[in-house]
């Protein structure tokens, strides 16, 4: 266990001693108990920027589960590196919002703190384990641990009911994501990503790497909230704001993208994984910032917006995949795609941030996220309108922001893809920049929605259900920090490209990333295509704004009934009322159609089994003679069992099951075993005592007639099959006998190890006594089952009436 | 002969199952009674019917049935003995606590708990 591990372990930690300090100082707020860690961590994690600035690898191991290769191995490299900042550094943000969002009077802090806790550690494990089963075990955490957190305020039916969706899609992702996890270790016969990563070539060639690629990337997808799979995200925004700051835009969401930045090198230089990670992006970037603009709820934009950008991330990490089929680094233009990809994570971390922070602010000082209600805040929260504006400006990206230069690199990136001459790219990559260039307009949109609604226009406090006011200064720390942050990353770019963007690209694309390689980002570089792509977003987005209310019914075209949400909900409504009506035919609760059930198996299997194998044989040459004695026996045991059928009374049923039990003990006397004859004579007179016994007792009622049974075809069907299948396999077996009996020795011995002349009582007594004496048991339990319950009368607490 | 005991075991397991497939908790014990005759039968006749002695030993025989069979019937006719005992009684305590023996009315769905 070193330093590395005890760091990712300590949230865990301190999450144990979360609900202590909770008790014990009920007068502070949890939250500054919890704050120094991730401060404390983001500290550490810092330290690291040194190391893989020059390409180092800080690599730890402990041992787990050595006999199945499954061990603790945590390493730092670029790319884990900068989703742990992200993680500690928004994280330490979050956590010192919540202090001054959720009061310590109302709320369960405790749990708040223990399930962000365990958030936390889980994401820093999915981010820094080099196994894949560690891996997939913290990737787990991190979907329970966003359930109970979705589900805070679990009094409320839709928190419920996001928290039980987003576990639903994100677990079906996980799980599949273990199938690729088991896959891949197959192939590789490893679970380590660092020497999967070394024999990629090898990979591809192999019959499961399509089936581990699609699983992997159906776990990345359902993660990150990739379309179709992305309705579980608006209806998480249930959570509370900090959460959804955290959780559902900065950190989980995008380990899906993590994922599928990692296993790049694995998997990337396959046609499939480029189209399938950049046209999941575009559908979804197309999709989320369509979809955005008819919310009227600031979160459910916001988590629109975060689906779209998660979207953009995604499908620039596809075009980077073009980038392994082009040799030469000098004229590598589709590297920009990874290096877009990276910058545009960090500043949506930030910008997104900072935005979800400013809803929870006007959510807190005027008790509604409305935009319809909302209205003329600008003057009343200057601070958090400031805030505001450059976080959307970013996101829509504009100058001089960081929004915007990432947006110019994606838009470039883009354009580049019009020069791929791999994959048919001639002929369809022309819809690539249309896509984008349109997901921009709409994103330009959204954007100014959210910051024009509720800052301008008219103020209505008879809507509003408190006066609004500026937020305490404490709940502005966080965002304030985060804006700046989008300025400073927009305005110094380069602070970013060596320390951090350059080590993440070179985790991403190892086989390309040299050390001459360099990443620049320039404000200016001069006209390229993306610049007239970024003034025409801006003119026809302004355009598309004012005519707004014209327009915007279009965005309703798809009914409520028929979209995803829909299907979603149908499905799983569908799935609970099919189990039930498939158990409602099975499970009917009657003995009778269990028996069906359980004799139909035993014919068919049987039959078909006898029929399939050939194995029915019928060899007359062993068979005895048969004598009139047993021909008579024979016929009266017949005519017997098939009289109790067709009895009248019951009464008759008995006397003839007692005629057959004596006529088999006859039979016993003709086959020469004595000791069998008389145990079934006495026993065939206490059974039918008892018989008699019980039909004495037989209740007398009215609707109890003695009647015959009424003749059913399927009964008598079932019964014949049984029949026929038990005469058939006692022949055939009768007729295969394999070796002799090993009753010669019990003859030749019993009188000579044992002492005894009758070989039947030797055998019970003395060879297989231990038969015996079990069989002695049984009767006992059934002496004391039959005494107990007679004599026990435990009527539950209920009187008998 | 072995064909001749095959087929009264098949017509014994036929009416067992047909009694077992009923409704009265009676004739459904009967049928079990009927199969564990079929089964003892079943034992026997796989054991092989051919002639022999008694398996008492004694100077004058020279072959023997097999013992074995025997004793496994022996057992299990005791066992299937205990376990009817128990079902019959089981089904008087029925009778006198839920006053039916149609098995169709103690069917334990969820519209009459």
């Amino acid at each position: 266990m070193s330093l590395l591990h005890w760091a990712v372990l300590s949230p865990f930690l301190l999450a144990i001693i979360v609900p202590i300090l909770y008790k014990l100082f009920r007068q502070i707020h949890t939250g500054w108990f919890v704050l120094i860690l991730p401060i404390l961590l983001f500290t550490y994690f810092s330290r690291f920027i040194s190391l893989t600035k020059q390409g180092d690898i800080i690599m730890e191991s402990a041992t787990w589960i050595p006999s199945l290769g499954i061990d603790v191995d945590f390493y730092v490299d670029g790319l884990g590196l900068l989703f742990a900042l992200l993680i500690t550094g928004i994280g330490s943000l979050v956590v010192l919002y919540s202090i001054f969002y959720l009061s310590k009077e109302k709320e369960k802090l405790n749990q708040f703190y223990v399930f962000l806790l365990l958030f936390m550690g889980a994401m820093l494990g999915v981010v820094l384990s080099d196994n894949l089963i560690v891996l997939y075990s913290f990737w787990e955490f991190t979907s329970l641990s966003s359930f109970l957190l979705i589900g805070y305020w679990n009094e409320r039916e839709r928190s419920r009911y996001g928290a039980q969706k987003s576990l639903l899609i994100t677990v079906l992702g996980g799980l599949s994501m273990l199938g690729g996890i088991i896959l891949l270790s197959i192939m590789g016969n490893t679970f380590s990503i660092r020497e999967l990563i070394a024999q990629s070539g090898e990979l591809m060639d192999h019959s499961l790497f399509v089936p581990a690629l699609l699983l992997v990337l159906l776990g990345a997808f359902t993660k990150s909230a990739q379309f179709p799979f992305h309705i579980w995200l608006p209806d998480a925004m249930e959570a509370p704001t900090p959460v959804s700051a955290y959780l559902h835009s900065a950190t989980m969401v995008k380990a899906g993208i993590y994922l599928v930045a990692r296993l790049s090198p694995v998997f990337a230089e396959s046609g499939l994984w480029f189209w399938l990670v950049s046209i999941a992006g575009l559908i979804t970037l197309f999709w989320g910032s369509f979809s955005a603009i008819k919310q009227t709820d600031l979160k459910g934009i916001l988590a629109f917006s975060t689906i779209s950008q998660l979207g953009l991330i995604m499908s620039l990490l596809g075009l980077g995949a073009a980038a392994l089929h082009y040799e030469t680094l000098g004229e590598n233009i589709y590297l920009a795609a990874t290096v877009a990809a990276v910058f545009h994570l960090i500043n949506h971390a930030t910008f997104k941030g900072s935005l979800f922070m400013v809803a929870g602010i006007i959510d807190h000082e005027t008790g509604t996220r409305d935009i319809r209600k909302l209205g003329g805040l600008m003057q009343l929260m200057p601070i958090t309108f400031t805030v505001a504006v450059i976080g959307a400006f970013s996101m829509a990206g504009l100058p001089p922001f960081n929004g915007f230069l990432s947006k110019e690199m994606f838009l470039a990136s883009m354009v580049n893809v019009l020069e791929l001459n791999i994959f048919n790219m001639e002929t369809w990559g022309v819809l690539f920049p249309v896509v984008a260039w349109v997901a921009s307009v709409f994103t330009f949109i959204y954007s100014m929605i959210v910051v024009l609604k509720p800052f301008t226009g008219k103020l209505q406090l008879q809507l509003l259900e408190k006066k609004p006011h500026e937020a305490p200064i404490g709940m502005l720390i966080s965002p304030i920090i985060l804006a700046s942050l989008v300025i400073v990353f927009g305005i110094f770019p380069n602070l970013l490209s060596s320390s951090i963007i350059k080590p993440a690209v070179a985790g991403i694309q190892p086989s390309l990333v040299g050390p001459d390689f360099q990443v620049h980002i320039d404000f200016w570089h001069g006209f390229q295509p993306e610049v007239w792509m970024t003034i025409g977003i801006i003119a026809f987005g302004i355009l598309l704004y004012m005519t707004l209310p014209k327009w915007q019914k279009i965005t309703q075209w798809i009914p409520e009934r028929i979209s995803l949400n829909a299907l979603y909900d149908n499905g799983v409504r569908g799935l609970e009322r099919s189990a039930s009506s498939v158990m409602k035919v099975l499970m009917t609760g009657s003995i009778r159609t269990y028996l069906l059930s359980i004799f139909l198996f035993f014919i068919l299997s049987l039959g078909f089994t006898l029929y399939w194998k050939d194995a029915f044989k019928l060899d007359t040459g062993d068979f005895a003679q048969i004598g009139i004695y047993e021909l008579v026996l024979a016929a009266i045991i017949v005519i017997g069992s098939i009289a109790i059928l067709f009895a009248r009374s019951r009464l008759t049923s008995i006397i003839i099951l007692g005629a057959v039990g004596y006529t088999i003990s006859l039979f016993f006397v003709l086959l020469r075993a004595p000791d069998l004859a008389l145990t079934q004579l006495v026993i065939e007179t206490i059974s039918v005592a008892l018989f008699l016994l019980c039909f004495f007792h037989l209740p007398l009622m009215a609707s109890r007639k003695e009647e015959r049974m009424t003749f059913k075809l399927n009964n008598a069907m079932i019964s014949i099959g049984v029949g026929v299948i038990v005469t058939l396999i006692a022949l055939s077996a009768h007729s295969n006998k394999l070796f002799d009996s090993i009753s010669n020795y019990y003859l030749e011995n019993a009188y000579k190890e044992a002492g005894g002349k009758n070989v039947v009582n030797v055998i019970l007594v003395d060879f297989r006594g231990l038969d015996t004496m079990f069989e002695i048991c049984v009767l006992s339990i059934a002496a004391l089952g039959i005494f107990a319950m007679i004599k026990l009368r435990l009527t539950g607490g209920k009187d008998k009436s | 002969m072995e064909l001749l005991m095959a087929i009264v075991i098949g017509i014994l397991f036929m009416c067992a199952t047909y009694l077992m497939l009923s409704k009265s908790i009676l004739r459904i014990i009967i049928g079990t009674g009927l199969l564990s005759h079929g089964a003892h039968l079943l034992i026997l006749t796989m054991g092989g019917l051919k002639g022999g002695s008694v398996p008492l030993l004694s100077d004058e025989a020279a072959t023997y049935v097999d013992p074995l069979p025997q004793a496994l019937i022996l057992t299990a006719i005791v066992i299937s003995f205990g376990v009817t005992s128990f079902l019959l009684v089981l089904a008087y305590r029925t009778y006198q606590e839920l006053g039916t023996d149609d098995m169709e009315e103690m069917r334990g769905t969820e519209t009459n708990e």
